[in-house]
């Protein structure tokens, strides 16, 4: 069992929780010339390191924040929680 | 070689069963190859020995980081089938099977393959309809299918819950009648014993730490035992694709995730196919040994662990229990987990890369088993020929940026989402 630091709620269990994937991609900014291999880094490329990892969850059984959160993918040791719109 | 029969069986019982040879050596590694393929698992064993088969390329080495055999064709709920809608999936599944068929006097080696049929249960009218719809485009394809109502189903399973106030009634199902499971391990061992007697090193406990690339072009690897040149280079390594292609600089269309599966205790035989919920994801069959073997839900989140976090196994075994509600009475034997390369839209990619003389096999989702021989087979093709053959030509890398998904299940990018 998973237990995360909610910032808002405080440490609750995963089962409270679903996972929304890599934090660290970026949507291309709307109205730029955007190329079409900026869309696909965006969109389909992913780094998936083993080790630390910082990635989106939200709070679905509790506060519905979405949050982000570093963690070891190998061990799965959470090192930080950060609230989305912080950066690490 | 040795030839494995019932008379070498009964030959080497009189001699105590002292005599029979290595089934596979424990070479050092050469300085030079002519195909290296990294990863001792299924898919990289089939590969070998279909190059050495196929197209006598015979100078090969693969490259395993623990023992053959060890990863995911190890861990898997041995499920084999063929019941996919889109022509790319079907076509190679369909040709996978073919080769399951024959697969044991091929290897002359039992992998015990079963055609026992598969039932993805139907809970719904609308489910039957996308199975009908499902099952036309596999009839189409040549592949067996057959749509069964709630009364056929029953006939088949009585043991599943055909109880009126339930949450998931069974409308039905969808049946391939020649799917299947087959051993796991004999599989990796069948493959690797024929590899080896014709002549590929199978180098097992060396880590590959870098690639020597120069203008565009592979020259070998490095490894825990030494640099070792190839032109040519095959990654077959599933989960751990994405820790290579950091080393190669490339990023690529997967992410890692976790997959469990667990065995009950073994039990009087009561299951004779293989049968999966259709309101969630779970999957059963039950094992020559007499355990049932399930399975079911990714973990959910990027995991290189190989071991799984007990909520959604629990969540897994309530689908199953509300499909079949005697497994609560069961107690669970073995649970274990493996990493999968989760693709962008659920399908693989088989194919060369930008780096000359480097070919990517990779992004088998939790569907790696069962496309052993047609992976080995396609794989084997695509680094002999330099070019796909035409049942993974549509398995491309660049297919996520030209827009040419193969979306199975229809879930978008996010294919660890249940």
């Amino acid at each position: 069992m998973l237990y995360i630091k909610c910032p808002h709620c405080g440490l609750r269990s995963q089962n409270e929780f679903s996972y929304g994937g890599d934090a660290t991609v970026k949507r291309p900014e709307l109205n730029k010339e955007i190329s079409d291999q900026d869309w696909d880094n965006f969109v389909y490329l992913r780094k998936s390191p083993r080790g630390k990892h910082l990635e989106l969850w939200q709070h679905i059984s509790g506060c519905r924040q979405w949050i982000k959160v570093e963690r070891d993918t190998l061990t799965h040791e959470i090192f930080k929680t950060l609230k989305a719109n912080e950066e690490l | 070689m040795q030839k494995y029969s019932v008379f070498s069986l009964i030959k080497n019982a009189f001699k105590g069963h002292k005599d029979w040879e290595v089934a596979w050596k424990d070479p050092t590694p050469k300085t030079e190859y002519d195909v290296i393929i990294i990863g001792g698992g299924g898919h990289g064993l089939a590969t070998a020995y279909y190059l050495a088969k196929e197209h006598n390329i015979t100078k090969v080495a693969i490259i395993e980081k623990g023992w053959i055999g060890g990863g995911n064709v190890g861990r898997n709920t041995t499920i084999i089938r063929s019941n996919y809608m889109h022509d790319e999936n079907g076509l190679f599944s369909e040709f996978g099977m073919n080769l399951w068929r024959n697969m044991s006097q091929d290897l002359n080696f039992n992998v015990m393959f079963s055609p026992r049929g598969i039932i993805n249960l139907a809970h719904s009218d609308a489910q039957m309809n996308v199975y009908s719809r499902r099952g036309n485009s596999m009839r189409l394809n040549g592949i067996d299918a057959v749509l069964l109502n709630r009364e056929e189903v029953r006939k088949i399973i009585p043991m599943a819950d055909f109880s009126e106030n339930v949450r998931f009634p069974i409308f039905g199902g969808l049946m391939q009648p020649s799917a299947g499971t087959a051993r796991h391990d004999a599989v990796a061992w069948g493959y690797a014993r024929q590899a080896d007697s014709m002549g590929v090193d199978i180098i097992q406990n060396c880590e590959v730490t870098g690639f020597d690339i120069s203008n565009g072009k592979i020259l070998g690897i490095r490894t825990s035992k030494g640099n070792i040149k190839a032109k040519k280079i095959g990654l077959c390594v599933a989960g751990s694709t994405n820790i290579l292609a950091e080393k190669l600089n490339m990023t690529l269309p997967i992410e890692t995730h976790l997959l469990q599966a667990c065995v009950s205790e073994p039990i009087k035989p009561i299951l004779d196919n293989v049968v999966t919920f259709g309101a969630g994801h779970f999957y059963c069959s039950q094992s020559d040994k007499g355990e049932m073997v399930m399975g079911g839900d990714l973990d959910g989140y990027n995991s290189y662990s190989q071991r799984g976090n007990l909520p959604t196994l629990q969540h897994v075994l309530t689908e199953g229990i509300a499909m079949f509600p005697f497994l609560s009475k069961l107690k669970m034997l073995r649970t274990w987990g493996g990493i999968m390369d989760m693709s962008m839209d659920g399908s693989p990619i088989i194919d060369k890369t930008h780096i000359e003389g480097l070919y990517l096999n990779c992004g088998w989702c939790y569907g790696g088993f069962k496309a052993t021989p047609a992976s080995g087979w396609t794989f084997a093709h695509t680094i002999a020929q330099n070019r796909p053959h035409e049942l993974n030509a549509g398995y491309s890398l660049n297919r996520f940026s030209t827009g040419h998904l193969i979306d199975e299940k229809g879930l978008g990018t996010k294919t660890w989402i249940s």
